[in-house]
């Protein structure tokens, strides 16, 4: 440990505020990231089960004509 | 080499090898990570000169690095795209621009974090901040541009332009510090000389670059595999894909 007291640790010799802002302001950002990614695949679930649902209509819609 | 990449032109096949190395990729980051982190906070000895505010270098460094590195091998896709016309090398290049602009993010907001305590100014207009700053433009002008055509090939191919050009701006970032009398410190790691900074301090730098790396691949897997599906859409694999889970 190079500090004597969670305090410290938590105060960082006075550069505290700079040190967390940091970290967490670049936690923020990844995290951003990484939730619109989520966030597009589950849209991408959402698509591709209209399409799916439309492709199914059309082949109904198609079949009597085919006989 | 060439008969070993060739299956990868096709996206399913892409596909199915980036998801199955994600989640090592995946674990790989959060190990390293955690490792780092918390080695470069509580661990690695204080700055005789910056005291404990040089702890912002564990992020700050393996950001900028990988600001620069991710816009590498977005150039180098854009490249093969140009020359090859391979569609799944055009659909990495969308993939890594958000996450190279979010690296480019961090870097700025850290460095300007850092710069507020030591230089006494949270930003100035100096070669490497402004550079690192054309850099975060880049990204987003190749992101508008892949997305600004009706055509998606063009607007691929436009992106895939723009990132190779943009490359010069890179040994620009590299070597402002040297170029021009600046601010901002010389380089501490990325020299061919001994790195100018303690084992003790190196060591945590190195896994947090490490961890930079991972997360950057995984980020960058994550959004491919959005990317190669969204092409995908209406081809059964890809709708089989999208159901499962």
């Amino acid at each position: 440990m190079a500090f004597d007291s969670f305090q410290d640790f938590i105060t960082m010799g006075g550069y505290g505020l700079y040190v967390w802002l940091s970290f967490f302001l670049s936690f923020v950002v990844i995290a951003l990231v990484a939730l619109e990614t989520a966030i597009a695949r589950q849209s991408l679930k959402k698509k591709s089960q209209q399409l799916q649902n439309r492709q199914q209509r059309l082949a109904k819609r198609q079949r009597p004509v085919s006989q | 080499m060439w008969r070993w990449l060739h299956p990868y032109a096709k996206p399913e096949a892409t596909y199915r090898l980036v998801d199955k190395l994600l989640p090592w990729f995946a674990a790989l980051t959060f190990i390293s990570l955690a490792v780092g982190v918390v080695w470069g906070l509580a661990f690695a000895p204080s700055d005789y000169q910056q005291g404990d505010s040089y702890r912002i270098i564990f992020l700050h460094v393996p950001a900028a690095i990988f600001s620069m590195g991710a816009y590498s091998g977005m150039a180098i896709m854009g490249g093969i795209a140009l020359i090859w016309q391979i569609k799944t090398a055009e659909w990495v290049i969308p993939a890594i621009a958000p996450v190279g602009a979010a690296l480019t993010v961090v870097a700025l907001l850290t460095g300007a974090i850092w710069g507020k305590p030591m230089w006494g100014t949270w930003w100035v207009w100096d070669a490497r901040l402004t550079s690192e700053l054309i850099l975060l433009f880049l990204y987003i002008g190749v992101m508008a541009l892949y997305f600004a055509f009706d055509d998606a090939r063009t607007g691929a191919k436009a992106a895939a332009i723009l990132s190779l050009v943009g490359v010069i701006n890179l040994p620009i970032i590299h070597y402002s510090v040297e170029w021009w009398n600046t601010l901002h410190q010389g380089a501490t790691i990325t020299k061919f000389e001994r790195p100018s900074i303690a084992t003790s301090m190196l060591i945590p730098l190195l896994i947090c670059l490490a961890g930079f790396l991972f997360l950057t691949i995984s980020l960058v897997m994550m959004r491919l595999k959005n990317e190669i599906l969204r092409h995908e859409l209406g081809r059964p694999w890809a709708q089989h894909e999208l159901e499962k889970k």
